[in-house]
């Protein structure tokens, strides 16, 4: 039997390009190859994807697999999940990556069953441990009030890497990587699933995800009022609002809004927490920011343990104020 | 439409954050005391989901709960909240499950069960967040099935399911029977009503050990896992906060930005 052997990355597309996640996951993909000493491939899946090999491999992938049929158009579990089976029954890597994202959250577990091997979903770190050249998995638990490291003793290991928690590397063009075409060789009839539309959501401004800095509001903004407030913040620093669970619940921002592990995963350079306590459950998407400031009138939350300045007091008299000296430096 | 939902029993995800402790073996938490656990949260949306269903097509809805010391008056929630019937899957032989285990343990009980249309869960549990028993379910099930269901639709024999995406949503035609896992845009669960409660008090749950659904005691439990957890540990907080002052709010909140714009943070 053939011996497993490197590292392999899930490559997704994003408006006919490489998504963000997946040169992430390509810069962090290699560094677990070096470290094993072997190689890094990349496989593209999807419709027309072919032309995107050059891209994985400047991203730092030594082979790319491309398997490129319009039956994967759309990502259903029933096409994907026998396409990667082939795929990893021919690379036959030790370790297999996917974002924690709407693909990788639904086909890594299924992959892995299928596999008779495990997953570990929505990793912050992955890591080879030098004795075992095992994969750690690190990941939030508990609503992110804990982290548990695991491992797995078949092989592919296979983890999803959330979003922003590795690094790309910078692209280099002159690096060529051998290119393996797979025949999807899907039956059509086996696909339980149709895909009858796809609605994007609508976003005013930046992007969520993308923002530099992020105003996130929690329970204590009270209103859709208090949420105006925080958007003008925001459109000052040319950043985005977010918020924790109860706001979106409530209405008061978009479901789209929320931040956490349930929600949206941010990394800004700045974090500006208003009114919002610091649950587990909301740190968990918001964790990776550079500097968190906090707004909050108890002394005593838990957003306080995580930021770098703070505010004690009541956010409706801070803000405004904030907002006035905000724009007079601004105006500087 | 016969549907079955699988939940457990959790460690009150709500309790204070002060209150968690991990166990000196570092492997396990240890329950709060003082603190109730709760039906997980995650699976209440897909009890929300099956009773939706219910409202709009009808049908049965049986709840499905693997785990040890299962407080009665806990586990039966789904029962106070509209479900027609509770299996307890209950032995101490299921301690220490990952997904791999609960999700064997959960299809033998369900092939058990036998007649269905559809499986909830929920898209992951609130303790490990391992978010992979919905999916290994219908894998050894052979179900086809959509994950983060935001909304379902049964028509002509198969469900019209909003799935939630990471661009916003898809609407995907699914036949039946398949495995649906609900996110909680599903709608809040709705609370027991009086009847309810009283209903459920009066019902008793099905309980099964392991030799009633024929499993391999090797697959079950902590012998059944394929994930090893080296290690379990909460993360240091820095605890470095530099609070700005000032004389009153407004004051502070000036101060502030002049601190974030003299760290460049502006």
């Amino acid at each position: 039997m053939a011996e497993n052997k490197g590292v392999l990355v899930l490559c997704e597309t994003k408006d006919g390009k490489l998504a963000s996640i997946s040169a992430e996951l390509l810069g962090g993909g290699r560094k677990l190859a070096d470290d094993l000493g072997q190689e890094l491939s990349a496989v593209l899946v999807g419709s027309g994807v072919a032309d995107l090999a050059p891209e994985a491999s400047a991203y730092g992938a030594d082979k790319v697999y491309v398997v490129d049929d319009p039956l994967l158009k759309d990502y259903q579990t029933d096409s994907y999940v026998p396409v990667m089976e082939k795929v990893v029954g021919q690379a036959m890597p030790q370790v297999l990556i996917m974002g924690q994202t709407s693909i990788g959250r639904d086909l890594a577990p299924r992959l892995a069953f299928r596999l008779n091997t495990a997953a570990a979903l929505g990793c912050l770190e992955l890591a080879i441990d030098p004795q075992s050249k095992k994969l750690l998995q690190t990941k939030p638990v508990y609503g992110g009030n804990a982290q548990a490291v695991f491992t797995t003793e078949s092989f592919p290991q296979i983890a999803t890497v959330r979003p922003k928690a590795m690094a790309p590397l910078a692209p280099d063009q002159s690096r060529k990587g051998e290119v393996i075409k797979v025949d999807a060789g899907l039956d059509a009839s086996a696909i339980r699933t149709k895909v009858l539309e796809k609605v994007p959501e609508e976003v005013a401004g930046i992007k969520l995800e993308d923002a530099e800095v992020v105003v996130g509001g929690g329970r204590g903004i009270g209103s859709a009022e208090g949420f105006a407030q925080l958007e003008e913040i925001a459109r000052l620093l040319k950043g985005a609002v977010g918020a924790t669970r109860p706001p979106c619940d409530n209405g008061w921002a978009p479901a789209g809004a929320q931040i956490g592990l349930t929600g949206k995963i941010v990394a800004p350079d700045l974090y500006i927490a208003v009114a919002l306590s610091g649950s587990s459950q909301h740190m968990s998407g918001c964790s990776g920011s550079k500097a968190i400031v906090a707004i909050n009138k108890d002394p005593e939350a838990n957003i306080f343990r995580e930021a770098r300045f703070g505010v004690v007091g009541d956010w409706k008299k801070i803000v405004p104020a904030f907002t006035e000296k905000l724009k007079e430096l601004l105006a500087k | 439409m016969n549907m079955i939902v699988c939940i457990k029993q959790v460690i009150d995800p709500e309790a204070p954050p002060a209150s968690f402790k991990i166990d000196p073996s570092g492997n396990k938490v240890v329950p709060p005391a003082g603190v109730s656990p709760v039906v997980d949260p995650y699976a209440e949306y897909a009890v929300e989901a099956a009773l939706k269903v219910k409202d709009a097509s009808g049908g049965k809805v049986t709840a499905l709960s693997l785990g040890s010391n299962q407080l009665r008056d806990i586990v039966k929630k789904p029962l106070a909240m509209g479900a027609d019937e509770l299996i307890l899957l209950e032995d101490e032989a299921f301690d220490e499950s990952d997904s791999w285990s609960t999700a064997y343990a959960l299809a033998m009980a369900i092939k058990k069960i036998g007649e269905y249309d559809i499986i909830f869960c929920g898209r992951e549990a609130s303790d490990w967040n391992a978010g992979q028993v919905g999916s290994g379910l219908a894998e050894i099930l052979g179900l086809p099935s959509v994950t983060l269901a935001e909304k379902i639709d049964i028509a002509d024999g198969k469900a019209k399911v909003q799935r939630k995406t990471d661009e916003g949503y898809e609407v995907v035609e699914i036949s039946l029977p398949c495995l649906i896992t609900a996110s909680n845009e599903i709608g809040e669960p709705r609370y027991p009503t009086i009847k309810g409660i009283m209903g459920a008090k009066k019902k008793e749950p099905v309980v099964w050990k392991p030799a009633d659904i024929g499993v391999d005691a090797a697959q079950i439990g902590a012998a059944g896992r394929r994930a090893k957890l080296q290690k379990l540990f909460q993360p240091v907080r820095e605890g470095k906060c530099e609070i700005i002052e000032g004389e009153g709010p407004e004051e502070a909140a000036a101060n502030l930005a002049v601190k974030l714009r003299e760290v460049k943070a502006l």
